[in-house]
């Protein structure tokens, strides 16, 4: 039954829109017969053959460069006993929160070719690095927003390692950066593996990022181009987003592939998760080196916003020549209705999304309903269509169906705004509450009905109970991303008093002038985000903490 | 061969504030079979792992050969431990699992799959090198764990609650072939476990943990036989302890417990505070008049149980409780409830405690 309905749901606002967008791509605009033409013509671009080997070359190493970031922070935070461990993983969250177009605005200021880096190292060294060149800066500004993907489930796969896993490899002879390599990264392998395979999807669907930094030789930005400039009917658009479709689904399937038999769940849940040690003086000082160093990185992006917010004027300076409150003032004085909008748009979404995220885990993974597969793998695949792609298919398909009572076009309506985010971060949820469900041995829940509660008690009382951790995780993913999400909504948003933040801070971004105001709203949706996603942390913590002590009691 | 004594002395071991291991002291042999036994939260596991270098950093000594290894971590300690969980790695394979301590060793490829062989071989499972540790059952995860840890060979073997996650077939099956694994190594064991039966039933020596301390350490027999204090006696089988005072009677002394009823001792020349009398050096026999009019302990039946090789009987005393085992004959006595009995208790299987 709620299988059902979540099929019914996912047919209609997933696959229609989808299928809308394929079936033109392979229509001859001009007869409206089957033809392959139109990916011939792709094929025999030049610019569009640059463009894909430059989204594959980009999504690539910003998976490599997220993990290089991600990596330590995890391990270090979840290995070790040191202050401040809580407030890194919260750090490690916040770039999330920030749409990446945003960041891209502020790096620009504090890496580009007369960024205040480059500034200092040319004073100082007389070298100027090109961080921001091209690709690098896409890649930079990508995996700098992105990595907490990995960090999050990463951390959350290595939290799950019984202890006793990484002291039979030390009583064994090893230690150190190869027990990490043979041991504890191998074990936490599902997790980064779920990590990576996001961002690699993300960037290579990204729209904003490589259109603000003036790189246009990507896929996105060329679907993007294309119908924004020849019209919704040119048909090279809906070829890239065919492709961009295909890639997407295929990398999802390798990584669906690389995850098969490594289902590592283990039965002593609580038994420990990796011992923490404490740090010798010397390690401590390195370890917090390592994190400052990347905390800076990472937080690059605020920093320059922040200080763009408050400045006069900023341009060919290490810093910015004043400071003003006047931008707060106009962004406070227009922005409070995107504010309200996001919350609820966001809130809405994530909420749906944790909901049917631990519905569908429980039906594939521990019932024999039929199809169940499909309903995973159909969820999963909302992650392999671009925001645009979706934005062009709703509006399609929804232009003219009316909403009853309120009398508008569903594609106009805001309520489809909220069921955009729902399918576009719905994946997110999934994820994090399937590996959260995986990490909860069956027997547990065999226990609960052997001792009398049946399949629904046993599931809100047991499952969901020690899937918390996970469903959080969801829930915050879902709406920190979904606050920032500006792909699919600027092209769903109809009216002004409709508009979410994102789009506010896109709109005041466009203009010179618009920069100060659009900072300020930046810094603002920052902090509100990041408020609503320290509090859920705080939260599962303390739940956590809860749940460890009763474990520990049961166990003696 | 090496010396592989191992000595602890005034180990202390607190997590945080809590004082867990209360200085312990110990003497363990080479090649010697030693077990902890203590009920659970007793500090058994705390201890072990201590001498595997896990958990907080104790304070005291622990010397193998001589050399105090308190400061080494665990990778350098050649202390091999099979952890309760088993904890094999389930992105390995059997023979990788076994493998890894060797090539953590940087062992030559030739002489480790030889080596992984022949471990796999000793616990019997060599046909199995190439499962997942997912694809076996309790008992085989068990002895894989096992082979991983022998096969590096280690100066010391240490055994957390190997056979508590078996059933108990498995179980009687299982201490045994440990027990000749390590006759046949050689190796110096030490084997944590909370149920007596198996500690007395393959250790060479024991020590019994309660509450972080050592309360006594020696044979299984020894302890049984000559508890050194009230818990000992209690914790190893049944046993009839009685506080009182010693008296003089006539020229000899005797003990008198709390509720007056009156029991030979054996010589002795310190001070008594309580004697323990197992149940089966009581005799049972009827009441006759004679002993009766020589003071000899009647008492009324009030309980009985038959358990195949003997018979147990609670009798009172003057009030005071007396668990008595008689074995069970073809055609023996047997005295029903209610009946009276005279109570035969040979001075020399009284134990004193002081
Ligand atoms: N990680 C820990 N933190 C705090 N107390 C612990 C920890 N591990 C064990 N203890 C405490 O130490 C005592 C001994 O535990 P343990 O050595 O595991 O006992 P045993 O193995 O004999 O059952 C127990 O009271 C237990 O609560
Ligand atoms: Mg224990």
């Amino acid at each position: 039954m709620v299988g059902l309905f979540i099929a019914a749901f996912l047919a209609l606002f997933l696959l229609v829109p989808v299928v809308k967008v394929i079936y033109v791509a392979f229509i001859d605009p001009a007869t409206g017969d089957f033809t392959l033409l139109n990916f011939k013509d792709f094929f025999d671009s030049s610019l569009f053959r640059e463009s894909f080997y430059n989204s594959f070359y980009v999504s690539a190493m910003s998976v490599i460069v997220a993990t290089l970031i991600a990596m330590p922070l995890a391990y270090f935070t979840t290995r070790f006993n040191f202050k401040g461990a809580a407030i890194i993983q919260t750090l490690g969250i916040i770039p999330l929160i920030m749409p990446p177009f945003v960041g891209a605005v502020a790096m620009k200021l504090l890496f580009g070719t007369n960024g205040s880096i480059n500034l200092l190292l040319e004073e100082y060294l007389g070298i100027n690095i090109p961080f921001m060149e091209g690709l690098n800066g896409v890649i930079l500004v990508q995996s700098i927003h992105y990595f907490p993907f990995i960090l999050i489930n990463l951390s959350a796969a290595l939290i799950n390692i019984d202890s006793s896993m990484e002291e039979a490899a030390q009583n064994l002879g090893t230690r150190g950066l190869r027990l990490f390599r043979k041991i504890v990264f191998p074990l936490a392998m599902p997790g980064y593996i779920a990590g990576a395979a996001l961002v690699f999807i993300k960037v290579f669907d990204d729209l904003g990022t490589p259109l603000l930094l003036d790189v246009n030789k990507m896929l996105a930005p060329q679907a993007y181009l294309r119908i924004s400039s020849i019209g919704i009917s040119d048909p090279m658009g809906y070829v890239i987003s065919v492709i961009l479709i295909a890639i997407s689904l295929f990398s999802l399937w390798a990584s669906f592939q690389a995850m098969k038999g490594r289902d590592y769940s283990s039965v002593q849940k609580g038994g420990g998760g990796l011992s923490k040690r404490d740090l010798k003086t010397g390690e401590r000082i390195m370890v917090y080196a390592v994190i400052g160093f990347i905390l800076f990185m990472v937080l690059s992006p605020h920093i320059g916003l922040l200080l763009l917010s408050f400045s006069t004027i900023w341009s060919f300076a290490v810093l910015p020549d004043g400071y003003t409150f006047a931008h707060y003032y106009t962004a406070f004085s227009s922005a409070s209705g995107y504010i309200t909008n996001t919350l609820i748009y966001a809130g809405l979404a994530a909420l749906f999304d944790v909901v049917l995220g631990v519905a569908i885990a429980y039906i594939v993974y521990r019932t024999g309903l039929i199809g169940r597969k499909w309903l995973d793998y159909g969820a999963s695949a909302a992650l392999a269509i671009p925001g645009v792609v979706l934005g062009i298919g709703y509006l399609r398909t929804f232009h003219n169906v009316e909403v009853p009572i309120v009398g508008e076009p569903l594609a106009s309506w805001w309520v489809i705004i909220v069921i955009a985010l729902t399918i576009r971060r719905f994946p997110y949820a999934l994820r994090a509450c399937v590996a959260a469900i995986q990490q909860v041995s069956v027997m547990l829940e065999e226990a609960a009905e052997n001792l009398g509660a049946n399949k629904r008690r046993s599931v809100f009382k047991i499952v969901v109970p020690l899937m918390s951790g996970g469903i959080i995780a969801g829930f915050v993913t879902s709406f920190a991303t979904a606050s920032v999400e500006l792909s699919a909504t600027i092209m769903l948003v109809a009216k002004e008093s409709d508009a979410p933040l994102a789009y506010g801070i896109y709109e005041f971004l466009q203009s010179a002038s618009g920069r100060g105001p659009g900072a300020a709203l930046g810094i603002l949706a920052v902090i509100i985000v990041g408020l609503g996603t320290y509090f859920s942390h705080r939260i599962i913590e303390r739940g956590e903490k809860k749940r460890n002590a009763a474990v520990a009691v049961n166990e003696e | 061969m090496n010396d592989t004594n191992l000595t602890i002395k005034n180990l202390h071991l607190s997590f945080g504030a809590t004082e867990v291991l209360k200085g312990i002291n110990l003497d363990i042999k080479q090649g010697e079979f030693f077990s902890f036994l203590g009920s659970s939260g007793s500090g058994k596991s705390t201890l072990l792992r201590a001498i595997a270098g896990f958990g907080p950093t104790p304070k005291g000594q622990i010397l193998i050969g001589g050399q105090d290894i308190a400061d080494l971590p665990p990778w350098e300690r050649e202390v091999g431990m099979v952890f309760q969980s088993y904890a094999l790695w389930p992105h390995m394979t059997v023979a990788k699992n076994v493998a890894f301590g060797l090539e953590e060793r940087k062992v030559a490829k030739a002489e480790v799959n030889k080596r992984v062989i022949e471990a796999l071989d000793m616990v019997g499972l060599a046909d199995y090198a190439d499962r997942r540790p997912s694809q076996l059952s309790g008992g085989q995860q068990q002895r894989v764990a096992l082979a991983r840890t022998i096969v590096v060979e280690p100066r010391i073997l240490l055994l957390d609650e190997p056979l508590s996650n078996l059933d108990a077939n498995l179980r009687v099956q299982m201490r045994q072939d440990i027990l000749a694994l390590q006759r046949k190594l050689n190796l110096t064991t030490i084997f944590v476990t909370h149920d007596q039966e198996e500690a007395n039933s393959i250790s060479d020596r024991m020590a019994l943990l309660s509450n972080g301390v050592v309360q006594q350490v020696g044979t299984p027999l020894a302890l049984y036989d000559k508890p050194c204090n009230n818990f000992v006696a209690s914790f190893l089988g049944t046993a009839n302890i009685f506080s009182g005072e010693v008296q003089d009677d006539n020229g000899t002394k005797i003990f008198v417990t709390n509720k007056n009823v009156k029991i030979e001792l054996p010589k002795i020349d310190t001070p008594i505070k309580s004697v323990v009398i197992r149940p089966q050096n009581i005799n049972l026999s009827a009441v006759n008049d004679a002993a009766a009019s020589k003071g000899g302990l009647i008492g009324v039946v009030t309980k009985t149980e038959f358990l195949g090789s003997h018979i147990r009987y609670e009798v009172i005393v003057d009030g005071e409780l007396f668990i008595v085992d008689q074995h069970h004959h073809l055609n023996g006595e047997f005295f029903e409830k209610s009946s009276e009995v005279q109570l035969i208790i040979n001075k020399d299987q009284t134990v004193i405690l002081n």
